[in-house]
């Protein structure tokens, strides 16, 4: 595949007006599917949370999980949308062996929500209100996975193997309107708002909202015109970018890649394109044509939803606060100065120092963990921090160092412990056997031998040069492989040179 | 012949119940004649291995005491739209050859738990698409009444299934008078419930909107029989009504006591009288007129303008909701696969496999259905027609308000010959003018014998269509009808049916 | 009038999916005219002001509770695959070598 040519980022803005849109698809963490009785779940075997409905099997109908309904409602109402009096099921017709009926279950022209707007803050602080067309439901195709090929990618396959475990699985789209005037922003901006649809997911419990798993994702649409063009540019639809930083990282790159075709006089064609992480371009897939006639039609199995005004009060009540007033709380309850607060929003990790905080850790030791090391780690592996540890871990890890089973730095062997998939904290203190020497019989042994080794610096000691206890220290810890409380070793060597 | 075969599923309840016949007696009777004639009739598509073993049970159940409802031990013929776990479900089409269903229908289950002996799978139209059965890929039904006849459509299996003597009782389904219409042309009682009144679950969908499972029998009786197991609300489909309805064959008792139907009005359509209609409909038409005024009914003509866009409107909606439904069958869950010479992507397997698994009825509506449905063609096309639809419903909501049940002849026709209109789709689609209505607006009916046309000596019924939810008004006046016909005649219609078999 | 082309109607058949073949396509041209012809009557009284009707008897907010009921298990699944492998589907490639 010949490398796209791209244009200077600045460059390109100096020339062209991007315009963005977003559709961002959230799987509900309901018990079960969108339209039947299967499990809603993740990582079972294959072909193993189905039902009839699932398979599209003959005879088979399907009947509205309730529950999705209400977090679709509760969504749409976070989002600062109406909510549609009725509206219906349609079904979107078109052949896909990870579509059990060969249509989707969608809404067409009556969405539930329509009519929004979010707010999203960006790293400088300012807030950039983002305008939403619409939010509807509708189901998760299953998987695919292509078997043969060099890749395992869907070009050159021999086959492809059908798990239709998520198909069904309810999904809420969002769509936003063209959003004008982001500008050098727009990379950011496209990654503040899936981050802030994530944080209100999280904070709706509607989503596990996890990207690496699928259960958010982002469609993302740039179109370039250029200065002073009134009429909108030819957009492109990239899909499969399911990190923040992804998000991030796309738009950028799209934007350069139709920079570099519109200023040789080229035309950007309308049509699919797929993210790589690896190499950080997109590549064309299918071209928008006559093939995308879905053929929509009222889904004649399902009846119209009318949720009452009732209903709708009852879930605006129950809503958590907006993502910016719940930001200006947080930060104040855990006590952060404003650049902390910003290092952990801009890392997309509010949801998880909160969920560390609510599962037992300081509010300074989430930050540090999730901001530092675990940061680092993600990024130098070239992934979303939130995939690497779950907050119940971190708040374990945390506690450990408090309780003082750990240092700082042998709480970082764990953590990759945890991260090499070695299991739980306390696991993995066991199996590598990291916890800190707290038994002073076997320090007062290392700095009998250690003193015993260095008489100068004994000396010194008992002349009143404490300072000079550096030096055994770093032998003890040798010694003791690192796993020993460094100020405990100064209390012992000072104690034991006292001696007589 | 054997005489219990020729009983009403009542009656042999009565003898099941009394023991003087056991299940097993009556399940090897029709299995036998079966046997007999339906290397003639075509009626099924698979007979059961286990009917006899289900018998036993039923009557080892009775003779320990257990109750029993009032069907228990009676066979019933299922047609084959409708998805059972011990027999094969192919809805008439070679794309689901062999297909076995890890479900059965809740029609099916319900008649299991009644106690009902499922005795085989009665042919049909493929994907229920046709009004004579030829479109089956496993060769036509043939009329127990003329054996070069159509039984009608789609549910041509079931009804001569019962004609022919083969089971005292069908289920069928009705998405355009696909139970009306066959039993008119078969001598036999058919009705299509109320939309939602049966619930659709593991009917193989043709027009969901439309489509809605009913009983077959020879009898008004036995059809209040069979809806009372089979009706009700099923949490499995959404358009599953959850009325608490009234018996059926209480109302069907009702009826044939009464001996008049004194203080019913019946609407006539005038749109269904006269031009269209053949002479030998029109006369036992107007014969059953005339008896229904001369016992007390007052007749009072209606007019049901919007009527004459009905059949547009269904061959809009039913292409258009089949395209979907049948986009399923791809070859890759269930069903047949053919892969192109030298192999092909997925996408050709799939066309190359509904090309060869698909008959030419249902290619045609495929494509009808996809072109009103398509970009620029949704509102001339599908969204008018839902449009037709409301007006439809207006008609019979304008005519209920004056009468309690409408009436018409059940087809314009009686049966034709196989073949006769196998090249003219158009002509084929006419035949279901009068049933559609009904299937439009969702309100019940049935069509019962009225006689024979003295031209060809073939059955002719009339058809009763009441308002939703009003399923009960056909059974009282069906029985009623059906009652003072008995009386005048001496005997039931298909007596006078030629004798099969023996051969 | 002829408004339906063969065009139109391989057009259609590919939406469909269906390999019809080159006589199949003449003869649902000719087909399909005559009946869309016929059927294109409905326009002539579904004026702006009448309602569409989707559903005979009119219901709303049919829900299930959100508790996990039976399921099938892989064997029953895959039992009338034509084909499958490792507890799944298997279907040839998706895409052809010239893509």
């Amino acid at each position: 595949m010949a490398r796209d040519r791209v244009m200077d980022f600045d460059k390109a803005l100096e020339l062209f007006e991007p315009v963005l849109g977003f559709e961002v698809h959230v799987e509900l963490n309901t018990k079960t599917k969108m339209f039947s009785a299967a499990p809603n779940g993740f990582g079972d075997a294959p072909n193993t949370n189905i039902s009839p409905v699932c398979l599209g099997l003959p005879g088979s109908l399907p009947v509205v999980n309730e529950q999705a309904v209400r977090y679709s409602i509760s969504l749409g109402l976070a989002l600062g949308c109406s909510i549609a009096p009725t509206s219906r099921f349609a079904r979107k017709n078109y052949f896909y062996p990870d579509l059990a009926k060969n249509y989707q279950i969608s809404q067409f022209d009556e969405p539930i929500a329509f009519e929004g707007q979010v707010d999203v803050e960006l790293a400088d602080g300012s807030v950039r209100t983002i305008p939403i067309e619409r939010a509807h439901m509708e189901e998760d195709a299953g998987k695919l996975t292509h078997v043969g090929g060099a890749t395992g990618r869907i070009q050159g396959a021999e086959y492809s193997l059908v798990d239709y475990n998520r198909a069904g699985v309810p999904l809420v789209e969002i769509v936003t309107k063209p959003i004008f005037g982001a500008e050098h922003d727009a990379p950011e901006l496209a990654k503040a708002y899936v981050s802030t649809i994530r944080d209100i997911v999280i904070a709706l419990g509607i989503s596990d909202a996890r990207m690496e798993r699928g259960n958010l994702r982002c469609d993302a649409n740039v179109s370039l015109r250029p200065r002073g063009q009134e009429k909108l540019g030819t957009r492109t639809e990239t899909k499969n970018v399911n990190s923040l930083r992804s998000v991030e990282r796309a738009v950028r790159y799209e934007i350069q890649r139709q920079a570099a075709i519109l200023a040789d006089g080229g035309t950007i064609t309308q049509e699919t394109r797929h993210w790589h992480e690896d190499t950080g371009t997109t590549s064309a897939g299918r071209p928008k044509s006559d093939a995308d006639d879905y053929r929509y039609f009222p889904e004649p199995d399902l009846l119209p939803v009318v949720p009452s005004p009732e209903l709708i009060e009852e879930l605006r009540a129950a809503l958590p606060e907006a993502p910016a007033i719940r930001r200006r709380r947080l930060k104040e309850t855990w006590g952060f100065t404003d650049l902390e607060f910003q290092d952990v929003a801009n890392g997309g990790l509010v949801a998880e120092v909160e969920l560390t905080i609510a599962a037992g850790a300081s509010p300074q030791a989430a930050r540090k963990w999730w901001t530092g090391e675990i940061s680092r780690l993600a990024n130098v592996q070239g992934v979303e921090a939130t995939s690497l540890v779950s907050p119940e871990n971190v708040a374990a890890l945390a506690r450990l160092v408090e309780d003082g089973t750990l240092t700082d730095k042998l709480a970082r062997q764990v953590l990759e412990g945890v991260v090499a998939g070695e299991g739980a904290p306390e696991e993995v203190v066991e199996k590598r056997g990291l916890a800190v020497v707290s038994d002073d019989g076997a320090l007062i042994a290392a700095i009998d031998e250690a003193l015993a080794a260095q008489p100068d610096v004994l000396a010194k000691i008992q002349d009143g040069k404490v300072q000079a206890a550096g030096a055994v220290i770093g032998a003890v810890m040798k010694a003791m492989r690192g796993q020993a409380d460094a100020a405990r070793v100064r209390e012992l060597i000072l104690e034991r040179a006292a001696q007589p | 012949m054997s005489e219990l075969i020729r009983k009403s599923a009542s009656e042999l309840s009565e003898l099941l119940a009394s023991g003087e016949v056991s299940a097993v007696e009556v399940t090897r009777e029709h299995l036998d004649r079966i046997a007999a004639v339906d290397g003639d009739v075509n009626a099924f598509l698979h007979v059961s291995s286990d009917a006899l073993d289900v018998a036993s049970s039923i009557d080892e159940r009775r003779s320990k005491g257990e109750a029993l409802g009032p069907l228990a031990g009676i066979p019933l013929a299922v047609k084959d739209v409708l998805v059972t776990t011990d027999m094969p479900s192919t809805s008439g089409s070679r794309i689901l050859e062999g297909y076995m269903s890890p479900f059965d229908a809740t029609v099916v289950a319900k008649s299991r738990a009644a106690g009902l002996v499922p005795i085989g799978k009665t042919n049909m139209d493929e994907f229920a698409m046709g009004s004579s059965t030829e479109h089956s890929a496993y060769g036509p039904t043939h009329n127990p009444w003329d054996l070069d006849r159509i039984p009608g459509g789609s549910g041509g299996g079931s009804a001569a299934a019962v004609a022919a003597f083969e089971a005292p009782l069908a289920l069928g389904s009705d998405t355009g008078g696909s139970i009306r219409q066959p039993a008119h042309v078969t001598g036999t009682v058919g009705v299509k419930p109320t939309y939602g009144g049966v619930s659709r679950y593991g009917a193989i969908a043709l027009a969901s909107s439309l489509d809605q499972v009913g009983p077959v029998t020879r009898t008004v009786l036995d059809a209040g029989l069979l809806h009372d197991v089979i009706g009700g609300h099923d949490p499995l489909d959404s358009t599953s009504l959850r009325d608490e309805w009234p018996s059926m064959a209480a109302a069907a008792r009702d009826g044939a006591s009464a001996g008049s139907f004194a203080g019913l009005r019946v609407g006539v359509v005038s749109q269904f009288t006269g031009e269209g209609f053949q002479a030998g409909v029109r006369r036992r038409y107007e014969e059953a007129l005339s008896l229904l005024e001369s016992n007390g009914a007052e007749l009072v003509e209606v007019s049901a303008p919007h009527f004459e866009y009905a059949i547009a409107a269904y061959y809009l909606i039913l292409p258009a909701e089949a395209s979907s439904n049948l986009a399923k069958f791809d070859s890759v869950r269930f069903g047949m696969r053919v892969t192109p010479p030298g192999g092909g992507t997925v996408e050709q397997v799939m066309s190359a496999t509904r090309e060869a698994g698909f008959g030419p009825e249902v290619k045609r509506r495929i494509i009808l259905g996809t072109y009103a449905l398509s970009a620029g063609y949704y509102d001339a096309y599908y969204g008018s027609a839902q449009k037709v639809r409301t007006l439809i419903q207006r008609d019979f909501e304008n005519a209920f308000e004056s009468v309690d049940l409408l009436v018409s002849p059940s087809a314009p026709t009686t049966a034709f010959k196989l073949g006769e209109k196998l090249d003219d789709p158009l002509a084929m689609y006419l035949n279901d003018i009068t049933t559609i209505p009904a299937n439009l607006a969702g309100v019940p009916a049935m069509s019962v014998p009225i006689g024979l046309a003295p031209e060809d000596g073939l059955p002719v019924g009339i058809q009763f269509m009441a308002p939703v939810r009003e399923d009960a008004r056909l059974y009282r006046a069906g029985a009623t009808l059906e009652a003072l016909l008995l009386e005048r005649w001496g005997h039931g219609l298909l007596a006078e049916a030629p004798e099969l078999g023996g051969k | 009038m002829s408004e339906i082309s063969e065009q139109q109607v391989a057009h259609l058949a590919n939406l469909a999916r269906i390999a019809l073949t080159p006589e199949e396509i003449s003869s649902l041209t000719s087909e399909l005219d005559t009946i869309v012809d016929s059927i294109a009557k409905v326009q002539e009284v579904a004026t702006p002001d009448v309602p569409a009707t989707s559903h005979p008897v009119p219901l709303q907010n049919v829900f299930r509770d959100d508790v996990v009921g039976q399921t099938l298990t892989t064997e029953q699944a895959l039992a009338n695959a034509p084909e499958s492998a490792d507890g799944r589907f298997k279907v040839s490639a998706i895409l052809g070598e010239e893509q």
